[in-house]
């Protein structure tokens, strides 16, 4: 069964060239599914269409089943929080401390629980990332870089999504802490059973390592979907030289 | 000569579509945010939390500023009027303008700068770092979260902080009058309470109400449509800011004259 269905997907911004020009995409729930390309290939505006922060200009997504088309607010929201979405930079909430950030969600959405059960789940949560109990009052600014994505990301499945998005999950951090990052997806995945994760990147090492399939766009579309093997098989010439470049560079 | 005039119909037509079009995204921004006052969930611990920002935050500027309005508009009104021998006029020629005019327009300009500011730069970093996104995304809408709140405790706070200005302007304005120019304080107090009516008091503070309105859904919108990083949170800050001072100088004198109007019994709802 597919997690995520996205159907000739278009998107443009104003009266601009489209960014996305028909993507069609299959994403099976429980695998780890990276989405790679060029810069400007419309990666990150494809995940906006995916998490529902763009509208798509044209075709649909389907999200376990159900399309994104036409829902109503509260659709919508039902529909969010299916979702647990690792933005680049955390995006954390600045003015609140790190328990208080994981809590949030909680807090909108989970009013049927104590508040004392809201601070359990938010402090097993940053536990299993590996954030300590003496770092939970602090606010972001006085963690690490490190340390802000673990935190985003013990947001991010504070709710127990069904569907795990990572926007650039790695870019800009050390070898060492891209190896935290990448263990984390792993042990994310592996804890939560039937677990969807889409990862956009441009890790070509984290892709091969990590990934069960790989979907690579260019110039608005998918260029080859396949599976780690499938990719490095690939005859693209395009491919190819992104492949190539990416494993010398690493 | 008609390149000339072709350029500047060419420049009119931009601006003043511009400024229409850019009015219209402000009002359905405005609207799609008070909706959610009636709507679940409610913000109230926000709303307080961002009166207390915008009020208290604001009374030590508003203070200063009411003081010494209050004084040199005395001073300037007792120099005009004792050239026709009406000194004793001091205190209701300061008091009507203070309740009318000074107080809910400078209260308006002082928190556009000080409060609007804040918020346009506060939801433009939250834009720009992606908090706003990761908001939509945990199924919270921004505009209930964010802007919602800011606005209704903006419209709730600036007549508090308008009562206060002139308040602070009148002791000021009858320190003057008792303490520096000796006029009999006596005449100061009974010739205000006798001009100066409630009516007058609560235009300006109906006028205030309006302003808090405006500058809080000018700056949350500059703030919330912010785009690029560090230029873009100062830009929207900085144009926040000054479309909310322009608009509040150029909408006073339309509700001065709907209350006028009013008063006249020449405009009836």
């Amino acid at each position: 069964m597919y997690a995520i269905e996205i159907k000739n997907l278009q998107m443009r911004f104003g009266e601009n060239e489209p960014v996305l020009k028909g993507i069609d995409l299959q994403i099976l729930k429980g695998a780890i599914t990276f989405v790679i390309g060029f810069s400007g290939t419309g990666k990150s505006v494809l995940l906006k269409n995916i998490i529902g922060i763009y509208k798509p200009t044209g075709g649909d997504i389907e999200v376990l089943g159900k399309s994104c088309s036409h829902l109503s607010p509260t659709e919508k929201i039902e529909m969010r929080k299916k979702f647990g979405v690792l933005f680049q930079g955390a995006a954390l909430f600045d003015d609140h401390s790190v328990i208080q950030n994981v809590m949030f969600p909680l807090n909108e959405h989970r009013k049927d629980l104590k508040r004392n059960d809201r601070y359990e789940i938010a402090k097993s949560r940053l536990l299993s990332v590996g954030i300590e109990e003496k770092h939970f009052k602090k606010l972001p600014a006085e963690i690490s870089g490190g340390m802000q994505k673990r935190v985003g990301l013990a947001r991010a499945i504070a709710l127990d999504p069904e569907i795990l998005v990572y926007d650039e999950p790695t870019t800009g951090l050390d070898p060492i802490l891209t190896e935290m990052v990448d263990n984390l997806i792993v042990e994310t995945q592996g804890h939560r059973e039937g677990l969807t994760t889409v990862v956009v990147s441009h890790d070509l090492t984290a892709a091969f390592r990590l990934a069960n399939y790989i979907a690579m766009l260019d110039s608005g579309k998918v260029l080859l979907y396949g599976t780690p093997e499938e990719f490095l098989a690939s005859q693209n010439p395009l491919v190819r030289k992104f492949v190539d470049k990416g494993i010398h560079r690493k | 000569m008609s390149k000339i005039n072709s350029y500047i119909q060419q420049f009119l037509h931009n601006f003043f579509h511009n400024y229409i079009m850019e009015v219209g995204r402000v009002s359905v921004f405005f609207y799609e945010s008070i909706r959610w006052w009636f709507k679940k969930p409610s913000r109230f611990k926000e709303v307080i939390y961002h009166m207390e920002f915008v009020g208290n935050g604001s009374l030590v500027i508003i203070f200063l500023t009411g003081a010494f309005t209050g004084l040199v508009f005395a001073f300037q009104a007792w120099i005009g009027l004792s050239i026709v021998n009406a000194d004793n006029l001091v205190g209701p020629v300061t008091g009507l303008a203070v309740a009318r005019e000074l107080g809910p327009v400078l209260t308006g300009l002082i928190i556009s700068a000080r409060a609007g500011g804040a918020m346009a730069a506060r939801l433009g970093t939250m834009r720009v770092t992606e908090q706003i996104d990761a908001l939509d995304v945990m199924g919270v809408d921004a505009k209930n979260y964010l802007v919602a709140p800011r606005i209704l405790a903006s419209i709730l706070s600036t007549p508090l902080l308008c009562a206060f200005f002139d308040f602070v302007a009148m002791i000021g304005a009858y320190i003057l009058v008792a303490y520096i120019i000796k006029l009999d304080p006596a005449v100061f107090v009974a010739k205000l309470k006798m001009f100066v009516q409630p009516r007058d008091i609560n235009e300006g503070l109906f006028k205030a109400s309006i302003f808090g309105a405006i500058f809080s859904t000018i700056c949350t919108y500059k703030g919330y449509n912010t785009k690029g990083g560090a230029k873009g949170v100062g830009d929207a800050t900085n144009y926040g800011v000054v479309a909310s001072m322009v608009t509040i100088i150029i909408l006073d004198y339309f509700l001065t004259k709907i209350v006028a109007m009013f008063d006249a019994g020449t405009l009836r709802l």
